[in-house]
């Protein structure tokens, strides 16, 4: 039930209303982004994002930077495993 | 990066294996861990993962599934409404072949109810929209994942004047059932997988009371195949270390504090429960969401009169020792015989999130099966 997807937001398509278009897998969706949108952060602003899509929205925002960083740490552990 | 493949790298997870083995060698005694999500359950067997732990390691597959956690009176309750005949009944799909007390959603669909499955609550609002001399009424399920998107789509249909939307809300929370757990002396854990999406709403911080209170470690996980073996390793090395804390493996997308935006939508909408029943568990103090009195007219407790009656579960049904870890599915006298996932006795074979009908469509050809099968032979016997 709590299953989400990645997919990156493409385009606004109503400001008012918080909804874009986010491909999920190569596959286009209208969700609404009202949950990652703050002072911080305007609706406008939110192009590009990665998001994880739950039931029609973007629940949250993705962090690219921990992302490389946990496959790096990762990508260590093999190398010390490879070397024995 | 598109956040799917590079978490499923099998060098990596090989790696991750071989570190897990290497660090077993130093447990005094065999371990338990409970993967709270039926999501991470839905994922370990997909992935076999269990079967290529060391055996000093035990997976135990908790109530993180809100439809096999409903009651059976709660079901009657959604029946029942969805028997109305100026009623559209929208749903998530999960929920339509949960057993009520005589029936299902599906088979009051068969004959004649007006029963929808819908994607998004949003989805269930379009409908009232589009059938303005119809009643809607969307069954919310789900937990802190999902709580915010339904009230969400309350707030909007409260700000379009929607009068013919109400919600049946059935949502449940994470942190009393892990509380309730934990208080039960039949359960002897050794630490949790904590839930990835239920967390990126609510933080990790709501879960200082495990390590701190009841001294065990947790590791809140993604739900990619790395992520849930890399948290296995964590944890490990919290057993092996003799620490507990709350660990964040998901920091992609898991912070400290959660999703502010979500988190006061939510509480704008729905409050605690005194108390709510859950399937196998029983009853747990403040577990449950209900709506706020401010937004009574889109609640459907109060727009129809419901049986509200409890509803023992099925005799032959052990899905609560199945939700509490103490027994594993192959153990319960119907698994794969009268309870299969076409004709499901309880709850737990009914999502593929449950932990049965996880056993029965990707465990019966492991070693686990095989002793399964052995289990059987002695009940026989
Ligand atoms: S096999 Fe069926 S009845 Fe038995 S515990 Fe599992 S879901 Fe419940």
């Amino acid at each position: 039930m709590c299953l989400g997807i990645p997919g990156k937001i493409i385009e606004i398509t109503d400001v008012q209303q918080k909804l874009a278009v986010v491909n999920v897998g190569g596959v286009k969706r209208q969700v609404n982004i009202a949950c990652i949108v703050n002072e911080q952060h305007s609706v406008e602003s939110c192009v590009g994002d990665w998001v994880l899509v739950h039931v029609g929205f973007a629940m949250n925002r993705i962090h690219e930077k921990e992302a490389i960083e946990t496959l790096r740490l990762l990508e260590e552990l093999a190398e010390a495993v490879a070397m024995g | 990066m598109k956040y799917v493949d590079e978490f499923r790298e099998p060098k990596k997870a090989d790696a991750l294996f071989r570190a897990i083995e290497k660090l077993s060698q130093h447990l005094i005694k065999p371990i338990k861990i409970m993967e709270v999500c039926g999501g991470h359950t839905h994922s370990i067997f997909k992935y076999g993962i269990e079967e290529i732990l060391p055996e000093a390691i035990e997976l135990i597959h908790g109530p993180g599934c809100p439809v096999c956690v409903m009651p059976r009176g709660r079901l009657d309750d959604a029946i029942s409404i969805s028997l109305n005949s100026n009623v559209i009944f929208t749903t998530f799909g999960d929920a339509m072949r949960v057993p009520g007390s005589q029936t299902t959603l599906l088979q009051a669909k068969a004959q004649g109810a007006d029963i929808r499955m819908v994607y998004s609550p949003l989805d269930s609002l379009r409908i009232a929209k589009e059938n303005p001399e119809k009643e809607v009424v969307f069954f919310a399920l789900g937990f802190e994942t999902t709580a915010p998107s339904t009230a969400f789509t309350i707030l909007q249909a409260a700000s379009e004047k929607i009068q013919n939307f109400s919600m049946f809300s059935n949502h449940v929370l994470v942190i009393p059932a892990l509380k309730a757990l934990l208080d039960n002396p039949d359960l002897q854990l050794d630490g949790f997988i904590g839930p990835g999406h239920v967390s990126m709403v609510i933080g990790t911080d709501p879960y200082e009371f495990i390590s701190q209170q009841y001294q065990k470690p947790i590791v809140i996980s993604g739900f990619e195949p790395l992520d849930i073996i890399q948290s296995i390793w964590m944890l490990l090395q919290q057993i092996v270390e003799n620490r507990c804390q709350v660990e964040n493996q998901y920091n992609r997308l898991v912070e400290k504090i959660g999703n502010q935006v979500a988190i006061a939508t939510m509480n704008q909408v729905f409050e605690n429960r005194e108390s709510f029943e859950w399937r196998g568990l029983g009853e747990i103090p403040y577990s449950g969401l209900k709506i706020r009195p401010e937004y009574a007219e889109f609640d459907a407790e109060l727009k129809f009169p419901l049986p509200n009656q409890k509803v023992a579960d099925h005799k032959a049904c052990q899905c609560g020792e199945i939700l509490k870890g103490v027994l594993k599915p192959w153990q319960c006298k119907v698994f794969g015989t009268a309870c299969t996932p076409e004709t499901p006795i309880g709850t737990c074979m009914v999502s593929s999130e449950g932990a049965c009908a996880a056993y029965y469509k990707y465990g019966r050809f492991s070693h686990l099966a095989k002793k399964m099968m052995l289990d059987k032979e002695k009940i026989k016997a």
